[in-house]
């Protein structure tokens, strides 16, 4: 059973509370080092960064409203290959559910890794909340004014911004994770929630470092399924939007006429689980004369060529685990909207076989297993 | 579309399907000559790419053929198979293409009369559907 605490906050300093609570988890040695992000010297975004020394956590920002990687990566580097001492990582729900199903392909190891996820209310562009950092909408007062929408879950953001679209369409703000932290339906400039999992409950009990209790915010539930309703409402609108357009396949390609093919769509994704993927191998090196074959088959060819079976071939290798990030969104210097592809296709696929990626790490991905008695497609009745 | 041939190519298991359509020869049954075989070991050798690379190209339909759900050589392959192409049947149905230019079909090595009358009738339900659109984007 999952232990819940409540955390007071002194001087309204949110934050400190939180990064207490990390210091207590290294200064105790439940952990050895913890991944948190931190404000770059510059101010104007964050990184990811592996702390050591209690004293480092004093700058970091547990609230960090940008994704500029997907952390599960990180998570994967970091855990994957002779991780010997206990390491938390404070990560975004959509990094979370990543992260499981990268262990899922065993490319994510659980074994001396706590996930610490935060409660998300969306995220920015990196280079959107570099301007809002020059035109003084970021930083601190930023974080108030989302800390304090997150009560009600009615989130106002500074004018001309919005969040990525991944994030204003996805149904999981909050997280399932070792340790849970939590601040929708929460005066969060007074009090938060910090729920632990089986794996760590009883070790923080012992070491003294939170007293539990059942006491939580009486309107979280209520908050949290107001903002799913908000979100899971955008992203039907946008889907019937996105399947008003892509039609079929030739729609699509002029959807995707400016997509230059350079991959970094599938590079960003921290799905994309093979270790070398077949569209950067020499498969997709063709022969010039081959190259001419087509361009006389088909009177004229697009160069570069394989745009559609990319993008085809990237979604059904990894369409039943995409959960939706939008990091391919990010990484696209077309401005594509990659993810809502991705999401809108996935989710009848995933349906197909009442999968849902990143909600537990004990299931097994549909690409790696079958079932004996499914799926009747079998074609042409004889 | 009077003259429209349609051109197949199938996918073939080594242990069931690729047999049967060699008994079909042997046995001297009647079947159209549109289909271009490829010859695997397994079904589960099919990936998504290998067809769909076959539509963008000049087919106009694919034929994936194993062996009966239980029988397959190694164990596990045509079940695997089966996902991958209702995964990519899925996505491609999504985008507005018909999932019925692709068809999976189990066919044992005796089955010499199924594989021709298979053919046969993916050809004239092909005839029926036209050329693939598929193969004639140039901007693929
Ligand atoms: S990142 Fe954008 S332009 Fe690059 S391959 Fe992906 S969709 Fe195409
Ligand atoms: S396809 Fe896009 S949205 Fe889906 S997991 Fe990959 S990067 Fe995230
Ligand atoms: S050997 Fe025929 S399907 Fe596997």
């Amino acid at each position: 059973m999952a232990k819940k605490a409540a955390v007071k906050v002194a001087e309204e300093k949110t934050d400190e509370a939180i990064i207490g609570f990390l210091k207590s988890l290294l200064e105790k040695e439940v952990v050895e080092a913890i991944l948190i992000p931190k404000t770059l010297p510059s101010q104007d975004g964050f990184v990811q960064t592996l702390i050591r020394d209690p004293e480092k956590l004093n700058g970091v920002c547990v609230f960090s409203p940008t994704m500029p990687v997907q952390s599960a990566r990180v998570v994967s580097n970091l855990s994957v290959k002779n991780l010997g001492k206990k390491v938390a990582a404070v990560l975004k729900a959509c990094e979370i559910r990543a992260a499981v199903e990268l262990a899922k392909f065993l490319q994510v190891k659980m074994d001396n890794l706590y996930l610490i996820g935060i409660d998300c209310p969306g995220t920015f562009e990196v280079t959107d909340y570099a301007r809002m950092v020059q035109e003084g909408k970021g930083g601190e007062s930023l974080t108030k004014e989302l800390l304090k929408g997150m009560e009600k879950g009615e989130l106002s953001l500074p004018s001309g911004y919005s969040f990525r679209t991944a994030c204003q369409m996805c149904e999981y703000p909050v997280t399932q994770a070792d340790i849970s932290i939590k601040l929708f339906g929460y005066k969060a400039d007074q009090e938060i929630g910090i729920e632990i999992g089986d794996k760590l409950g009883k070790e923080i009990e012992e070491k003294g470092i939170l007293s539990f209790s059942e006491n939580g915010s009486p309107s979280r539930s209520e908050v949290i399924s107001k903002v799913i309703a908000e979100r899971t409402k955008k992203r039907d609108a946008l889907f019937q939007e996105f399947k008003g357009i892509v039609k079929d396949l030739q729609a699509f390609l002029d959807r995707f006429s400016t997509c230059v093919r350079c991959h970094n769509c599938m590079v960003a994704c921290p799905i994309c689980y093979c270790k070398e993927c077949v569209f950067r191998t020499a498969v997709f090196e063709h022969d010039g004369d081959q190259f001419l074959r087509w361009a006389d088959r088909k009177g004229e060819i697009r160069m570069p060529t394989d745009t559609l079976i990319f993008h085809l071939i990237r979604m059904s290798h990894m369409v039943t685990s995409c959960i939706g990030c939008g990091l391919c969104d990010s990484a696209c210097p077309s401005r594509l909207p990659v993810a809502t592809l991705f999401r809108s296709v996935g989710e009848r696929i995933q349906k197909m076989f009442q999968y849902v990626p990143g909600r537990n790490v004990e299931e097994t991905p549909p690409v790696a297993s079958f079932k004996e008695d499914e799926l009747k497609i079998e074609s042409g009745a004889l | 579309m009077a003259d429209f041939e349609p051109r197949i190519v199938a996918f073939l298991c080594h242990w069931c399907t690729y047999t049967g359509a060699d008994l079909a020869g042997t046995t001297r049954q009647q079947y159209p000559p549109n289909i271009r075989i490829i010859h695997l070991m397994c079904s589960g050798a099919v990936d998504s790419i290998y067809v769909l690379k076959a539509l963008i190209d000049g087919a106009d339909g694919v034929l994936i053929g194993g062996c009966h759900p239980g029988d397959c050589h190694y164990q596990t392959g045509n079940y695997k198979a089966r996902r991958r192409v209702a995964i990519l049947k899925g996505i491609l149905e999504q985008m507005g293409f018909t999932e019925h230019r692709i068809w999976l079909k189990w066919i044992s090595a005796s089955e010499g009369k199924l594989f021709a009358d298979t053919v046969t009738k993916m050809v004239d339900d092909l005839k029926k559907m036209g050329p693939n659109p598929m193969k004639q984007l140039w901007n693929a």
